[in-house]
């Protein structure tokens, strides 16, 4: 297999703006540019947007916004997990031989359609992402005898980390206590509980090892990806305690990249929820069912920056098309030992999560020097 | 028969496929093994709460019925984990469905 890198990225600040789709692709497009002029535009063989947007034919505009004319382009949408599927895509493009040089743009807005996912009727009248949240969460504390408190650190350490995150929405920590008196939604989820829907854009270049070495550029080597989806509706998930799809695109993005999860030296997470953090830490293989809390705290009272640097989807907001790929920049950040107050030392390899609607679907990457 | 004609009139049957008797959960027009027509044969009374939590004063529930279809109801008394429920009332409401359990 070809080797195969992120050589460029560019980001916009997660806001609760009300900004046409197209514009904000372009900023992050822009940013990009911007930050890497030493990138022939030219080059760009294949435009992908991540979006879960309505708007039509926006790879197509984005190209034309860039003055380019690629040979593929278009949209990429599953759900919250359509930033990590278009770099999956992006590398296939490159893998195959068909191109050698790909930018993926995404996207939300913080009206984004994507929330609700309307076909799984299995839901009956309960079709807002807290109620499948509410069920995991209820389950993992029973199961683990877990209780509200132990589970509010996970927005504490996020929002804390999120501090760091120049392009996070929030910009404000919380205590336990703060996390517990805020608005309850259901008797298992609380308001600082919940990633926010917001608007924002990421853009990230991947490109073969040919051009990558030819040009000179800094890049960060994609070396595993696993990819899982179980089902489309929530209620076929058998435990509502562990990520079943998390698990295996866990165990071959790490097959691929010839990696053990103890090689793993800093982590994205898909924290929807408070209870996700805990749960996909364990269904990783991060520490053991169970025990996924006790790492988090561990975490945060080392002040140990390790898992969700960037403030995770709870602090930085959850702009879904932009999602995976400002996951992605952020492990790449750290693997270049460009994150600023976020750094986490000596960081060789990384990994990303990302998922979808009530963890039916996962991809995990791996990211190395 | 089709099954959201039927649920709209608060009948909730199991949808199954005429050939191979599995049971196609979301309902779908054909079995998603073999591709059967499927039909509506059974109709549901009874099942068992696997998960709930609470919203406001209202309850709701992961509900299986039949060992496989897994469906999210309301119910107002407090559930317990492992109770059966009865079909209380079940339709289609702004196009969604919704089933109320006792
Ligand atoms: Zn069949």
């Amino acid at each position: 297999m070809k080797k195969i890198g992120i050589i460029a990225y560019g980001i916009t600040p997660f806001t609760k703006d009300d900004q046409k789709i197209e514009s904000s692709l372009l900023k992050s497009t822009k940013n990009l540019f911007e930050n890497n002029p030493q990138i022939n535009r030219g080059d760009i063989d294949a435009v992908l947007v991540s979006t879960n947007n309505n708007s039509k034919y926006l790879s197509p505009i984005l190209s034309e916004m860039i003055d380019i004319q690629p040979k593929i382009a278009h949209s990429i949408e599953s759900l919250c997990n359509s930033g990590t599927n278009s770099i999956v895509s992006a590398y296939s493009y490159i893998a195959s031989g068909l191109a050698d040089m790909v930018l993926i743009s995404g996207a939300e807005r913080y009206d984004s359609p994507g929330h609700i996912l309307e076909w799984d009727n299995s839901r009956g009248e309960y079709k807002h992402p807290i109620f499948w949240a509410s069920i995991f969460t209820k389950s993992y504390k029973r199961q683990f005898s877990i209780s509200d408190v132990d589970l509010a650190v996970v927005p504490v350490k996020n929002h804390k980390q999120a501090k760091e995150n120049p392009n996070a929405m929030s910009n404000k920590t919380y205590s336990i206590q703060d996390v517990l008196e805020s608005k309850k939604l259901t008797e298992d989820i609380r308001l600082l509980d919940c990633s926010r829907p917001c608007t924002g854009s990421a853009s990230v270049i991947l490109a073969s090892e040919e051009i990558a070495r030819e040009n000179n550029y800094e890049s960060t080597w994609i070396t595993g990806i696993g990819q899982k989806t179980t089902s489309a509706g929530f209620t076929k998930n058998i435990s509502l305690s562990s990520m079943e799809s998390t698990k295996l695109a866990g165990r071959a993005a790490l097959k691929m990249a010839n990696r053990t999860i103890s090689d793993i030296d800093v982590a994205e997470i898909h924290d929807a929820f408070s209870v996700c953090e805990p749960i996909a830490l364990e269904s990783l293989g991060f520490s053991n069912l169970g025990n996924g809390i006790n790492m988090v705290k561990d975490l945060y009272e080392t002040n140990n920056f390790k898992i969700n640097p960037r403030g995770g989807l709870i602090g930085s907001g959850h702009p879904l098309g932009a999602t995976g790929i400002a996951q992605t920049i952020e492990i790449t950040q750290q693997i270049q030992s460009k994150a600023g107050n976020r750094q986490v030392d000596d960081v060789n390899v990384g990994l990303v999560h990302n998922m979808s609607a009530a963890a039916t679907s996962s991809t995990v990457l791996i990211l190395e020097k | 028969m089709n099954f959201e004609t039927e649920l709209a009139l608060g009948n909730f049957y199991i949808p199954e496929c005429g050939k191979c008797m599995k049971v196609v959960w979301p309902p779908s027009e054909f079995c998603n093994h073999c591709f059967g027509e499927v039909l509506l044969k059974k109709k549901i009374f009874e099942g068992k709460i696997i998960e709930f939590s609470r919203k406001d004063d209202e309850y709701f529930c992961l509900v299986e019925f039949e060992k496989e279809v897994r469906v999210m109801v309301k119910t107002p008394n407090i559930p317990k984990i492992g109770q059966i429920v009865k079909i209380l009332r079940c339709g289609i409401s702004n196009g969604n469905y919704f089933f109320h359990v006792i």
